[in-house]
């Protein structure tokens, strides 16, 4: 009772709910990312490595001197080059997208590691820059421009994917690549453009945390972040909308689960709530896995005359 | 340009694969390499030296290749069957946990029955790991990617948790370890005043043991006959989902297996930096090999020697040892598009 109480609490106060929809950016961002990949029949299993790209290079171009959305550029910049490697070698090439996107993961979370040491060398406590502030509004309005961005983006990327041609191309060549050749359209052309706009999009995940969310770049800060987006996306049936329901709901039991750790920090080991998210994330997996509506040509490469 | 299936693969192609693609990896990281001032040839030199420029550097080499062997296998075998088991950091770690709570003193038994006994708890601890996801897999459709990659992340919270409970070392200085394993639990030292141990003879016999499976038995070819159509397998009467769990605990015992050899066989003891990323570099071994059991060993060596090498030449010049991390990752790139060209060729048209 008194738990729940405490729970209640939580739930009502406006602290809570901004720092839920703090939490939840980097997913909504990543989500969206990946679900455009995968809109378009490809599994982009880079996501975890061009997050770490994007808080890196973000995070890098900011510390060299440009200003924030300059940083935010870059980083997205780096994450559409990550996806075009990643596009590269399983749409025209048809390689097997899951080692693929483990390899760009490999790629892009050693590129950053490096590429840090190699400029700040010896550096024990990262050093900081000014991130981004919150804005001067009421409640749990009080974010960060790249929170507001993130939420544009995902209205931005339902309009593009369900009423405009574009869109159309988009989840043609993910469900039936063969009509959308027939249609005229370029199979490869469609899935190349959906890989790089949705890798740039995981790159912003990735400079929310050094831009927004903290101030510096550590090694490990993504943490798995992206492995969830693509549990994430699945819970989302492909869907923007839903994609953004299912980041906030899973950073409001991230957030709650932060809080209880407070209150109930002496009694069980931080490291109980800590596996919360990977636990919930496995568990709507496997609620919505027997009537997921996987887009038909996820996974299967399309070469022209080819079964 | 487009491109053509080949006929068939000559046995040269298939052994110039791997060779091509890690020079073609070296030749990228060249251009990394000489963005850091340093000069090129001299580094690579270094690199070569540190891995196996003397006796303490080979046998450091294969010591690290040992644990890579094990999960180089582990994946070889899963991808094998098209089970994408991502997860063998978190099976090493659970069989690293079952070898320092059965191995810490829990069985009072003689070396030679304590040693296969925590070996093979270690094994099923690993493989039960996997069984999980494959489980979800094959009943209610869960794609086993993500749930193995976010298994890695909930076992390293449970290890964390017992180094700093149940587990911790009441001698170990407030640091998150647990206690050393007893005496009896310790591998042999295969050379006297080195770090290599007798883990290497268990690696290597596990991979001629595979290869056998693979070729001779019946085993070996259901687990291929799945792997390559599991339609076809199921139609030809094979028990699918059975052969799906079966590669599971095997693959997942494997990586269970490493994590018990590198505590009983290296460290001694378990700390959360026990495996330097081996399960995800098992999957770069598993691709250079080409999932081959034997050439496994090779790429283990190779892929050792990589990060052995590295540690040695950034000590002597101003290159962030994270060099060998991206010459892994562009290494298995590079590899899938060799592998490719092996099973097509160009066409112009």
């Amino acid at each position: 009772m008194e738990l729940f109480q405490t729970i209640l609490d939580i739930l009502v106060s406006a602290a809570f709910w901004t720092a839920v929809l703090r939490i939840a950016t980097p997913y909504i961002l990543g989500t969206l990312g990946e679900l455009l990949c995968e809109r378009a029949g490809v599994l982009n299993l880079g996501i975890e490595g061009i997050m770490t790209m994007g808080a890196m290079a973000g995070w890098m171009a900011v510390y060299q001197g440009a200003d924030l959305w300059t940083g935010v550029l870059v980083a997205a910049l780096c994450g559409g080059l990550m996806g075009l490697l990643h596009a590269t070698l399983t749409v025209p090439l048809g390689l097997s997208q899951h080692v693929a996107g483990i390899g760009v993961t490999l790629l892009g979370t050693s590129l950053s590691y490096f590429v840090y040491r190699l400029v700040l060398p010896q550096a024990s406590t990262p050093p900081t820059i000014e991130p981004f502030q919150p804005l001067a509004l009421p409640g749990a309005l009080a974010q960060t421009p790249m929170t507001y961005m993130a939420l544009i983006l995902v209205a931005a990327v339902a309009y593009v994917l369900y009423r405009t041609p574009v869109g159309l191309a988009v989840r043609m060549v993910g469900e039936n690549p063969a009509a959308a050749e027939a249609q005229g359209l370029s199979v490869t052309a469609v899935r190349i453009g959906a890989v790089v706009a949705g890798s740039a999009l995981m790159a912003l995940a990735g400079a929310f945390l050094t831009l927004s969310a903290f101030n510096a770049f550590f090694f490990n800060m993504v943490n798995g972040r992206g492995w969830i987006c693509i549990a994430l996306v699945v819970f989302a049936s492909w869907r923007p909308g839903k994609a953004l329901l299912g980041a906030v709901l899973f950073a409001a039991f991230d957030a709650l689960q932060l809080r209880l750790q407070q209150v109930a920090g002496g009694v069980l080991p931080y490291q109980l709530f800590l596996m919360m998210p990977y636990l919930l994330s496995i568990l709507a997996l496997v609620l919505v896995a027997r009537r997921a509506s996987y887009p038909r040509a996820l996974m299967i490469p399309y070469r022209k005359g080819e079964r | 340009m487009r491109l053509e299936p080949r006929e068939h693969t000559p046995l040269a192609a298939r052994l110039l694969a791997p060779v091509a693609a890690v020079a073609a990896a070296l030749a990228l990281c060249a251009l990394l390499v000489a963005w850091t001032g340093a000069p090129v040839l001299r580094a690579y030199g270094l690199l070569l030296e540190g891995a196996a420029g003397s006796r303490f550097a080979l046998t450091e080499t294969l010591t690290r290749a040992t644990p890579l062997i094990l999960t180089g296998l582990a994946a070889a075998v899963a991808f094998r069957a098209k089970l994408w088991n991502i997860g063998a950091e978190g099976q090493l770690y659970m069989g690293a946990l079952v070898a320092v709570v059965l191995g810490g003193g829990m069985l009072d038994l003689p070396a030679w029955l304590l040693l296969p006994t925590v070996m093979i708890a270690g094994a099923a601890a690993g493989g039960a790991t996997l069984l999980g996801p494959a489980v979800l897999k094959v009943r209610f459709g869960v794609d086993e990617v993500v749930t193995t990659l976010l298994l890695n992340f909930i076992v390293l919270l449970l290890v964390s948790m017992l180094l700093e409970g149940a587990l911790k070392d009441p001698m170990g200085m407030g640091w998150p370890q647990s206690a050393p394993v007893v005496e009896a639990a310790e591998l042999p030292k295969l050379v006297e005043r080195t770090r290599l141990h007798t883990g290497l003879l268990v690696a290597l016999g596990l991979s001629a043991l595979l290869w056998l499976i693979d070729t001779r038995t019946i085993w070996g070819y259901e687990n291929r006959a799945v792997g390559a159509n599991p339609r076809a397998a199921a139609f030809a009467g094979m028990p699918v989902t059975r052969v799906m769990l079966r590669t599971a605990l095997l693959s997942g015992g494997l990586a269970g297996l490493a994590g018990v050899i590198e505590v009983c066989g290296l460290k001694g003891y378990l700390t959360l930096d026990l495996s330097p990323g081996f399960g995800y570099s098992g999957i770069v071994v598993a691709m250079l090999a080409q999932l081959h059991p034997v050439g496994v060993v090779g790429a283990a060596v190779f892929i050792a020697g990589i990060f052995v090498g590295a540690d040695a030449m950034s000590r002597a010049m101003p290159v962030p040892n994270y060099i060998a991390d991206v010459l892994v990752a562009t290494s298995l790139l590079c590899m899938l598009v060799a592998g490719l060209l092996t099973r097509y060729r160009l066409r112009r048209g």
